[in-house]
């Protein structure tokens, strides 16, 4: 069991708080697409014989592709490797670019599921973080793609957005839920350097959320979501229960992945590697036959802290026995005070050999990670 | 014994010592210019970087003048107050001193009593008027400062650039012309006076000395008159750029001994060298044991590099002797030393040496004085750390050492500076006018109030135009209180501070609010309190972390994640723990950022 990422590095123009890799030069597209269909070629054995059961279209954003180069990258996958029988492929999409002709196209090239960036439902915030949509464009994209029979649907939405407001958030919530998606995912915003964000937030321009706000709305949208059905499975991630998204949850429990295109990250199980995050360089190299990528050699400690941090941030928490028996740790005793502390304070339940966070838990998961981390 | 010249060089920080020393030496070849390095004589890469002196040290130059060959012993001083013994017992090795005066500046407090510790020595002055190349300069006003101060002639005056290389000459003549040869006699039993020491970690400690009396020989046995100690003078020479070994050295030179001494402690400068066979009767006036002045606990930031700690501050004190350090613990530190300091100067260069040269982080804990607790019986306990002050129904009172501090600033800032002085409870003694805008001030300050930032506050107030001195005049009854900082109801030793009664609550209040700024949200709420006794005197409170998660935990951040994680993870430990409370040791160093 393995997915397949592929990042797809351009979008219509840069929202104000994003640092992952794109381009808003939408010129080389094609070539792009080119060099994405010969990475797949020359890793093709990256994965091994592993069936591959999700593949996901991120970015940037993926919509801005044709509904044919989404069909050709698919295509070759399926020549590739051996896809499983009821993959889950996702595509990251803005909601300007999903108009009836184009989720129609989608969807007969082979997506399933729909990751659509809401982000708000404030068109003064919307305006703010620069996103190219208005609040009625994603509403009635949404509905689009529930007509067109797109079931499997996601969208995300950002907290702690300026200016600081509990209102909004609420509001934003409320708007969401009546879309009646099986998933929705919330992110606290993080002010990135090399943002225009950051930029702002240095030169005194915009004045970042308050922890207490950012918490407060947090802990409002643990609730709400919980009240009405959504099981909160991961940190960022709610779902109806059976719509988890199959490709995040594979991360998160250390399962291998195939990353193609600029920036974009694999792992085999030990090594963790990312391509070169610059469009034109990732295409020459491509071309010449060379994959331009880091990689780094996990050792045991590492992968066992990798763990610890990911399946702590997951509903299940922490798989104390799998820890003891593949890597041979015993992270009760040997962090016994912290976790008797934290036990003892609520922020971790034990049961059945899961160490998982509680609600107020979720809110401080890295503090907790960290305490939980093994020293090199 | 005519041709030879012993002189030292008075001047301000920043008035170009260091410099117009590199032109001396360059003029008379004593450097090549291949060796030439800016400022020769520091050479700590801290005194570099500093623009100051820390430690004193000597050279030896030839100059051909009128036929005659002089052999000319430049002892340099270190430029800080921290230092004056130092300064006093170099002053005390020479005939003449050549007064530097910046010619944009004027003269500094520190000039000044430097200048009057040489002139109670009988040396001859040689007043240099320096950067007069620079467009703000003002020879006419300096000028005049000078001749009010030393009622020397106006053609005294030298007009030099050591930048640019003027006047070095007229420098040069007027030494051998105006200091006098040193006077002494040969035969006489052996005189010689120790005026600095360094460490070298092929031969052990290099003394530095001036002979006043008599002649010293390789192979000689010799006494420390002060210590007692007896040593073989394994090798003696002239400080040329190397040392230059000699046979002997007569009454009136200067130079070194080696003679297989390991610790700088059994080297005191001001200490008399004579025969072991024909010893003196006279030893050198003015030795003086250097007492610490300040005092402040010093722990490694990691636990675990304690022993690594006293091993790297052992090599320190090798080569700085007034460093005294004995160990310490604290319940929130650990295991530590407590240090002794010449003054704050000395603290922070005992810090950075530790740093740079050892590679060792530490924390330093609340400066101290030394007080003294004075039981009903009479008896006096010294008291140089908070923990030492007994309970106050086993003390009679509690006496502070006071200083007498001079200070030289324009007239316009006359009333911010009285105002500082009086607020650090200060009582005014003296004003005098040196000429129509620069003052001189007298204070009577209690040294625990001037050990923090006092400097720093003066230069603020006066836009850098006061510069101070200072002395010891003694103790005086004081009403001091401990004042202790508890973490959710735990008492943190390492931030307790003995304090004035009328500052404690302003002293209190402020530090809780500083630690409320540095110790981070933790997973619960803490209270930061400032009590007296069982009183407490003010309170902050940490609010409990809310939220520490970032949003995404996807594909490539997995990687990013674990690092920044584990990068924080080492920060952590770095944290000490009193209770349940994780304090960052900047925490510790609170007290000295109190603004």
């Amino acid at each position: 069991m393995a997915g397949i990422y592929i990042h797809i590095p351009f979008c219509k123009q840069a929202c104000h708080y994003c640092d992952f890799h794109f381009s808003t030069n939408l010129t080389n597209t094609n070539e792009m697409v080119r060099a994405i269909l010969l990475e797949l070629a020359i890793r093709k054995d990256y994965l091994g014989s592993e069936t591959i059961e999700t593949i996901y279209f991120g970015g940037g954003t993926p919509s801005i592709l044709e509904e044919a180069h989404i069909a050709m990258i698919l295509n070759r996958i399926r020549k590739n490797h051996s896809v499983g029988t009821s993959p889950e492929i996702t595509l990251e999409a803005n909601p300007d670019d999903l108009n009836s002709k184009k989720l129609a196209g989608l969807k007969a090239a082979g997506i399933n599921r729909l990751s659509v960036g809401i982000q708000t439902f404030q068109d003064d915030r919307l305006k703010l973080i620069n996103r190219t949509h208005s609040a009625r464009e994603a509403i009635n994209c949404i509905k689009n793609a529930q007509e067109i029979g797109f079931d499997n649907l996601t969208a995300d939405l950002i907290y702690a957005l300026p200016p600081e407001e509990m209102d909004y958030w609420k509001h934003d919530l409320q708007q969401m839920v009546a879309l009646k998606l099986p998933h929705i995912s919330l992110y606290g915003l993080t002010i990135e350097e090399k943002t225009v964000f950051g930029n702002w937030v240095a030169k005194g321009k915009l004045q970042e959320t308050s922890e207490d706000l950012a918490a407060n709305q947090y802990k409002y949208a643990i609730e709400y979501l919980s009240d009405l059905g959504y099981r909160q499975y991961e940190v960022s991630n709610f779902a109806k229960p059976g719509y988890e998204s199959r490709h995040n949850s594979a991360y998160w429990s250390g399962k291998s992945y195939l990353g193609i295109g600029p920036g974009a990250h694999s792992f085999d199980g030990q090594h963790r590697s990312y391509n070169i995050r610059h469009n034109h360089k990732y295409i020459e190299a491509i071309q010449s036959g060379e994959i331009p990528e880091t990689v780094e050699t996990l050792s045991d400690l590492q992968r066992i802290n990798e763990i610890i941090l990911t399946e702590l941030r997951t509903v299940e928490g922490i798989d104390l026995n799998s820890l003891k028996i593949r890597w041979r740790k015993d992270l009760l005793n040997d962090q016994k005070e912290e976790i008797d502390n934290l036990l003892r304070s609520d922020f971790v339940k034990l049961e059945n050999s899961q160490l998982s966070l509680t609600t107020a838990g979720f809110m401080v998961a890295d503090d907790i990670a960290l305490r939980l981390f093994y020293d090199e | 014994m005519d041709h030879i010249r012993n002189f030292c060089i008075i001047a301000h920080i920043d008035h170009g010592k260091s410099t117009l020393a590199d032109r001396l030496l360059e003029f008379t070849q004593t450097v090549s210019d291949r060796d030439m390095q800016a400022q020769l004589l520091d050479n700590m890469d801290l005194e570099r970087e500093r623009g100051i002196t820390i430690k004193s040290h000597a050279i030896q130059m030839n100059y051909l003048k009128g036929g005659k060959e002089f052999i000319l012993n430049l002892i340099d001083t270190p430029g800080h107050v921290d230092f004056s013994y130092e300064v006093s017992r170099s002053i005390a090795a020479c005939e003449g001193a050549l007064l530097i005066v910046d010619a944009s500046q004027g003269i500094e407090a520190q000039t000044i009593s430097n200048l009057y510790l040489a002139l109670e020595h009988d040396l001859e002055i040689i007043p240099v008027l320096n950067k007069i190349d620079l467009p703000g300069a003002m020879p006419e006003e300096v000028s005049d400062q000078i001749i009010d101060l030393i009622g020397c002639a106006k053609e005294d005056i030298i007009h030099a650039s050591a930048k640019e290389g003027i006047g070095i000459e007229d420098i040069l003549n007027a030494i051998v012309a105006r200091i006098p040869s040193p006077k002494g006699d040969p035969e006489e039993p052996l005189q010689a006076m120790i005026f600095d020491s360094v460490f070298n970690s092929f031969r052990g400690i290099e003394v530095f000395f001036r002979v006043f009396n008599g002649t010293i020989k390789k192979g000689d046995k010799v006494k420390f008159v002060n210590t007692g100690k007896v040593y073989e003078a394994d090798e003696i020479g002239v400080l040329k750029l190397d040392h230059e070994p000699r046979k002997e050295l007569k009454a009136g030179n200067v130079g070194y001994i080696i003679s297989g001494i390991k610790v700088a402690k059994e080297v005191k400068v001001g200490d008399t060298i004579t025969h072991v066979d024909r010893p003196t009767q006279r030893q050198v006036k003015g030795f003086e044991d250097v007492k610490p002045m300040v005092y402040a606990g010093i722990y490694p930031v990691e636990t675990s590099e304690f022993e690594e700690l006293r091993a790297s501050m052992e090599k320190l004190q090798l080569n700085d002797a007034s460093l005294v350090w004995e160990p310490e613990t604290s319940m929130a530190l650990g295991f530590g030393f407590r240090c002794g300091f010449l003054g704050m100067l000395h603290m922070e260069i005992v810090q950075e040496r530790l740093e740079r040269e050892f590679d060792m982080t530490v924390i330093t804990t609340v400066p101290s004085v030394r007080f003294h607790a004075i039981k009903s019986d009479g008896e006096i306990v010294k008291v140089s750390a908070p923990s030492e002050l007994p309970e106050s129904n086993y003390i009679s009172h509690v006496e502070e050492p006071y200083i007498r501090a001079q200070i030289i600033t324009k007239s316009e800032y006359i009333g911010a500076v009285i105002a500082l002085c009086m607020d650090k409870r200060g009582e005014i003694k003296n004003q005098v006018y040196l000429t129509s805008d620069r003052v001189e001030l007298t204070f009577e300050l209690p040294l625990a109030e001037i050990v923090f930032d006092f400097f720093d506050k003066l230069k603020t107030i006066s836009r850098g135009y006061a510069s101070l001195d200072y002395e010891l005049i003694g103790y005086r009854q004081s009403h001091m209180v401990k004042l202790d900082i508890m973490l959710n109801g735990e008492k943190v030793d390492a931030l307790s501070a003995i304090v004035h009664r009328d500052k404690a609550y302003e002293w209190g209040k402020r530090l809780c609010e500083k630690l409320k700024e540095l110790i981070p949200r933790q997973m619960f709420e803490i209270a930061v309190q400032a009590s007296i006794g069982t009183k407490i005197i003010a309170r902050e409170t940490v609010k409990a972390m809310r939220k520490n998660v970032l949003a995404k935990c996807y594909g490539g951040d997995i990687s990013r994640k674990r690092k920044l994680l584990e990068k924080q993870k080492k920060g952590k430990k770095r944290m000490r723990q009193v209770g349940n409370v994780e304090i960052p040791q900047e925490a510790f160093m609170a007290v000295l950022k109190l603004d």
